[in-house]
């Protein structure tokens, strides 16, 4: 009975089951964990009144709630805020100090460029230029919206001094050149130093003009209270965004919510990436992974085809097999330091001695940049592409090519008409996996190219428009940066988890848009055997 | 060993002629010294055991055992003349000039329309009503075309395998081929699909030489008009199959034709 029951299979089946289910469950464990601290943080949390028993009161989001160890009691954690007042955002009361908690419907909460959340009451709108409005509920938020304009013209005027900026930048390279040539006196350079001292004396007339305006903006404030009635005047061009949690409609919430999606996938981050959006982490996370692919792509697909199709089969051809399967068992690191070592200092050094001495000490292309980080990344993603092409060409019948070759057709011919198409949905499974792995790389990238904040991203309007020599920001990276490098780790958490759902997402749908590509050419090309 | 004598027959102004061809992969030989030649329009079977170097001699006509590693090949194939291992001689023209049905049957995973004018596309024509029009011929020819005309651009991989390899037999006609070789083209089908091929052939017979290799005594007695007898990559017998099959002059030959060896 029990031999039959081992030679059967049963507890083999039990193993397998048991295999599966276990790795099921921590990979749901993990997506639970980021879906539902990533979704919850954008939803407008409750504003808590707590009255202690010493009579003070304290005003916050209630955070979490835990019991005291080795004691009974319980103990909750408020998100105060006010960092201009308290200097914490966050603070731990036992709740046998609280004597009630209340949730008042004034309570206004503000999103600030600086100091984070306030919470508090709002006493009164001391504003100049504009008529007050209509007190009321959301006078606060009238009168900050009357503002856009006025704050519309003084962005206008900012993004027109970093215009000026950069044409005296393209100047001074030019006249770096100049000078490296040992050109002078000439009149191209003299009309060189007109334009640049014409456009400083631009720059500084927009200079004055904004810091008179912008004074004149933060002149208009709201004076708040907190808990305890300690007032605080906050300009109102240091809102970012007000709203009266406790008051709020349910639909009142959603829109909040999808205003705070929105600023994720559209706006640049804030108070060192804790707040704000994600956009030039997301550009850059893409544009890393675009551009990986289009140099590693084609490069592993031709080596692949190589190796398959025209190298001799000999021990040569063994060992870089071995050599390449190899490769993917080099930490990611390493590949870092070689793309360092080798790319950035190396030929982008060379770049630099070459076209731009002028610049030198200064690099251009001799320090990380998107273009040196999509090559690190693209050689570690290689060999998987490699393997895959030779393996897909490999698994086709040998029948086929012969066929292809009987009917006339060249080598060439039969590659590209016959065996590629067929070899299609295998270089395209090794390339989504190329491309995941890419994504979820950090460390390669932290020594050759990204930063905790780009000033600018590496595709924009301003020509040559494409700027492979600019430094970029990752969503891996950003994790890293605001979870464990974050001056206000506690601040940063939620910020965590939306950036880990974020980069999970992308990645998703990447990698089901070349799912998708490759089933379609599965279904053109699949051999079928009867 | 055993002394065989041969007996071959001469054929006047052969399509394909065979000298001294001897062929070695690696050290061992494969083919040994094979003289003759084969007429054409008519089908000849080549026959023998297995191992006997028939696929060999066949893969030799089309050049395709240019593929193969370590192969070494002395002596000369002639086609209508022309020596075909020429250095000028270029292979693609050769395999214009001579198809090639395998055993298993190979359609690419294309549709039917297209595995039909893949040759011609390859050759570069492009005119869209001349590949229909070679298309409807081929397939007629082939014996499909009733079969498959509704389903012209549907997947070839939805054929039944004895469908597949009429698909390949027009698929070779459609470069206009002078000579059809065929390795065995009916060893993985069932009988009736055998003897629509066997029809199919026969209905070949006259425009094309067709030079098959097959394992079935019988089916070569059926269709071929010539048979060469193979074994050990020596040509043992060689002449018309009537009288081969009728009167074996050898006492192997009759018992291998009669199945009792090999």
């Amino acid at each position: 009975m029990t031999k039959k029951f081992w030679r059967q299979g049963e507890p083999f089946v039990w193993a397998t089951g048991l295999a599966l289910s276990l790795i099921l469950f921590l990979t749901l464990l993990l997506f639970y964990v980021v879906l539902v601290n990533g979704l919850t943080v954008f939803w407008p949390k409750k504003v808590a009144l707590a009255t202690l028993s010493d009579g003070r009161y304290l005003l916050g989001e209630i955070v979490q709630e835990e019991i005291i160890p080795h004691t009974e009691k319980k103990r909750l954690q408020f998100k105060i805020g006010n960092r201009d007042l308290y200097g914490l955002d966050f603070k731990w009361v036992d709740s046998s100090e609280i004597a009630s908690l209340s949730y008042p419907e004034n309570i206004h909460v503000l999103e600030r460029l600086e100091f984070g959340n306030f919470y508090g009451y709002l006493s009164e709108l001391e504003v100049t230029g504009i008529s007050p409005p209509t007190s009321g509920s959301n006078s606060l938020t009238q009168t900050i919206v009357a503002l856009d304009a006025r704050k519309n013209e003084v962005n206008r005027l900012g993004k027109k001094i970093a215009n000026l900026n950069r044409r005296v930048e393209l100047i001074d390279h030019r006249l770096a050149k100049a000078r490296y040539d040992k050109e002078e006196n000439t009149p191209a350079l003299a009309a060189l130093k007109g334009e640049k001292h014409g456009l400083k004396t631009e720059f500084e007339e927009l200079v004055s003009i904004l810091s008179q305006k912008a004074a004149a903006l933060s002149t208009n404030q709201a004076i708040f209270a907190d808990a305890n009635g300690r007032t605080k005047g906050i300009a109102l061009t240091n809102i970012v965004r007000s709203y009266q949690p406790n008051s709020m409609s349910f639909f009142a919430k959603c829109s909040y919510y999808l205003e705070r999606l929105r600023e994720l996938f559209f706006d640049d981050p804030r108070e060192s990436n804790t707040e704000g959006g994600l956009f030039p982490a997301i550009f850059g996370t893409v544009m890393l992974i675009f551009l990986m692919s289009i140099l590693s792509f084609p490069l592993g697909v031709l080596a692949g085809i190589y190796l398959r199709e025209y190298a001799k089969d000999g021990w040569l051809v063994k060992m870089v097999r071995i050599a390449v399967n190899n490769l993917a068992g080099i930490p990611s690191i390493v590949y870092g330091i070689f793309g360092l070592g080798f790319f950035v200092y190396g030929i982008g050094g060379g770049i630099d001695q070459l076209f731009f001495p002028e610049r030198l000490p200064t690099p251009t292309f001799g320090t990380g940049g998107i273009l040196w980080t999509s090559l690190t990344l693209g050689l570690l993603t290689v060999p998987v592409v490699i393997v895959a092409t030779e393996e897909a060409l490999g698994s086709i019948p040998p029948g086929i090519r012969e066929g292809s070759q009987a009917l006339a057709a060249t080598k060439l011919q039969t590659l590209t008409r016959i065996l590629l198409p067929m070899a299609s949905p295998g270089i395209l499974t090794g390339f989504i996996l190329a491309m995941a792995r890419a994504a979820g790389e950090v460390a390669p990238l932290m020594i050759t190219g990204v930063v905790k904040l780009a000033p600018a991203l590496p595709l924009d309007g301003v020509f040559p428009y494409l700027h492979l020599d600019r430094k970029f920001m990752h969503l891996g990276f950003h994790i890293y940066d605001i979870g464990f490098q974050s001056p206000n780790v506690e601040a940063a958490k939620p910020m965590v988890y939306v950036t880990t759902l974020l980069l999970i997402l992308i990645v998703l749908v990447m990698t089901s848009t070349a799912i998708y590509l490759r089933n379609k050419m599965r279904q053109r090309h699949s051999v079928v055997d009867v | 060993m055993q002394t065989i004598d041969t007996a071959i027959i001469r054929i006047d102004n052969p399509q394909v002629e065979i000298e001294n061809l001897n062929l070695y992969y690696g050290a061992s030989q494969a083919l040994d010294n094979l003289t003759f030649g084969i007429p054409g329009q008519q089908v000849t079977a080549l026959i023998g055991p297995s191992g006997c170097g028939k696929s060999t001699l066949l893969r030799c006509i089309n050049r395709m055992n240019d593929l193969v590693d370590g192969l070494r090949l002395d002596g000369v194939i002639k086609i209508n003349g022309e020596n075909i291992n020429d250095p000028s001689l270029d292979v693609i023209e050769l395999r214009r000039k001579v198809g090639m049905v395998f055993q298993k049957w190979n359609p690419f995973p294309k549709s039917i329309y297209e595995n039909i004018v893949y040759g011609l596309r390859i050759a570069g024509l492009q005119d869209k009503t001349v590949l229909d029009e070679a298309a409807e011929k081929c397939l007629k020819k082939a014996a499909l075309w009733d079969e498959v005309k509704d389903r012209l651009h549907q997947s070839a991989m939805g054929l039944s395998g004895g469908q597949m390899q009429r698909l390949c037999i027009a698929r070779a006609i459609a470069v206009s081929p002078e000579i059809i070789l065929m390795d065995e083209p009916c060893s993985a089908l069932d009988p009736r699909s055998t003897s629509r091929i066997e029809d199919l052939i026969r209905e070949l017979r006259g425009e094309y030489t067709i030079i098959i290799v097959t394992h079935n005594m019988q089916q070569a007695a059926r269709i071929s008009d010539y048979t060469a007898y193979m074994y050990l990559g020596e040509l043992i017998l060689y002449g018309p199959t009537q009288t081969l099959f009728t009167m074996p002059e050898k006492k192997e030959t009759e018992d291998y034709i009669t199945g009792r060896f090999g």
